[in-house]
């Protein structure tokens, strides 16, 4: 299986995105913003950080980068893209999915792990998934999704809210959204559920010893559904 | 031509930023503030004589790049 990580000036997650695809068996290249074509992948990735240093708004300027048109075109065909923290922001600014990630709402920058509700197993990413909460951690100081209402309309009645921030239990409550995010939702898909936008970093949860092992999970699960 | 945008935020949008401002001009003792929200400038250079021409651009710019329309508005100067 083929994957492929977007590297924008000011990614900061893109290796460690690497690291953990390649540990879980994808043969991983690393692709520059400039370049126009994208090699042959079963899964493009957007990693996280901050793409020309956050600068307008989150992901904006990311989202016209020569490379953005090949990922444009990768999705419609039905091709898997996975955008996080800054990915996400970045699936937004394109129009990819709808909706933005506005500041949190607590105007603090957030380090932390959290739990995440699995709320759509039929799909690529989350197909077989043997667990409904993921430990997983997010770094972000726009996390705060925001859409109109026909879009969240339109996302509830697609079930298009991929995860939601919830508690150990997976309960969804105000207690548990560390951010102010609409609904508490911490990822969404786009309508075929090809493209998946999440704020929290799955590839910071691939060690045991380090951190945690959800991660795994989630890119375990992905390579298998692949296959 | 240099052609002048503003870009707010949509009313019912929340300004994390815009709520701090105004706490803290209420703690300076300005009590009278009862709401800020932040915006933007931008002041555009355009290659352009005709300002209705130079506007245009500018009005498709703003739509494709300076404003995220779901939570933004712009006016053009």
């Amino acid at each position: 299986m083929k994957s492929a990580v977007i590297i924008f000036p000011g990614s900061n997650c893109d290796r460690d995105m690497d690291v953990a695809l390649k540990k879980f068996g994808f043969k991983n290249e690393m692709v520059w913003h400039d370049d126009e074509q994208l090699p042959k992948s079963d899964l493009i990735v957007l990693p996280g950080g901050f793409s020309y240093g956050d600068y307008l708004r989150c992901g904006s300027i990311a989202g016209k980068s020569k490379i953005i048109k090949s990922v444009i075109d990768f999705a419609a065909k039905g091709g898997l893209v996975l955008g996080i923290c800054n990915g996400f922001q970045i699936l937004t600014e394109t129009g990819l999915l709808p909706g933005v990630l506005q500041q949190n709402k607590n105007i603090e920058f957030i380090c932390k792990n959290v739990f995440v509700k699995v709320n759509n197993k039929n799909n690529k990413y989350f197909n077989s998934i043997d667990k409904d909460v993921l430990e997983l951690h997010i770094a972000h100081n726009e996390g705060n999704y925001f859409c109109t209402n026909d879009e969240l309309k339109m996302l509830k009645d697609n079930n298009l809210i991929a995860v939601s921030y919830c508690n150990e239990k997976g309960e969804v409550n105000e207690k548990s959204n560390p951010n102010g995010a609409l609904q508490n939702i911490a990822g969404i898909f786009n309508k075929e559920k090809n493209i998946l936008g999440m704020m929290p970093h799955p590839e910071r949860m691939i060690d045991k010893y380090l951190s945690g092992e959800d991660g795994s999970i989630f890119f375990k699960n992905l390579i298998n559904n692949i296959k | 031509m240099k052609i002048k945008v503003i870009v707010t935020l949509k009313n019912g949008v929340l300004d994390p930023q815009g709520k701090a401002i105004q706490q803290t001009l209420n703690g300076m003792g300005f009590s009278s503030v009862n709401e800020v929200r932040q915006g933007k400038f931008f002041e555009v250079d355009v290659n352009e004589k005709d300002e209705a021409k130079a506007k245009i651009k500018v009005e498709d710019m703003c739509k494709k790049l300076l404003a995220n329309l779901v939570i933004e508005n712009f006016e053009i100067l």
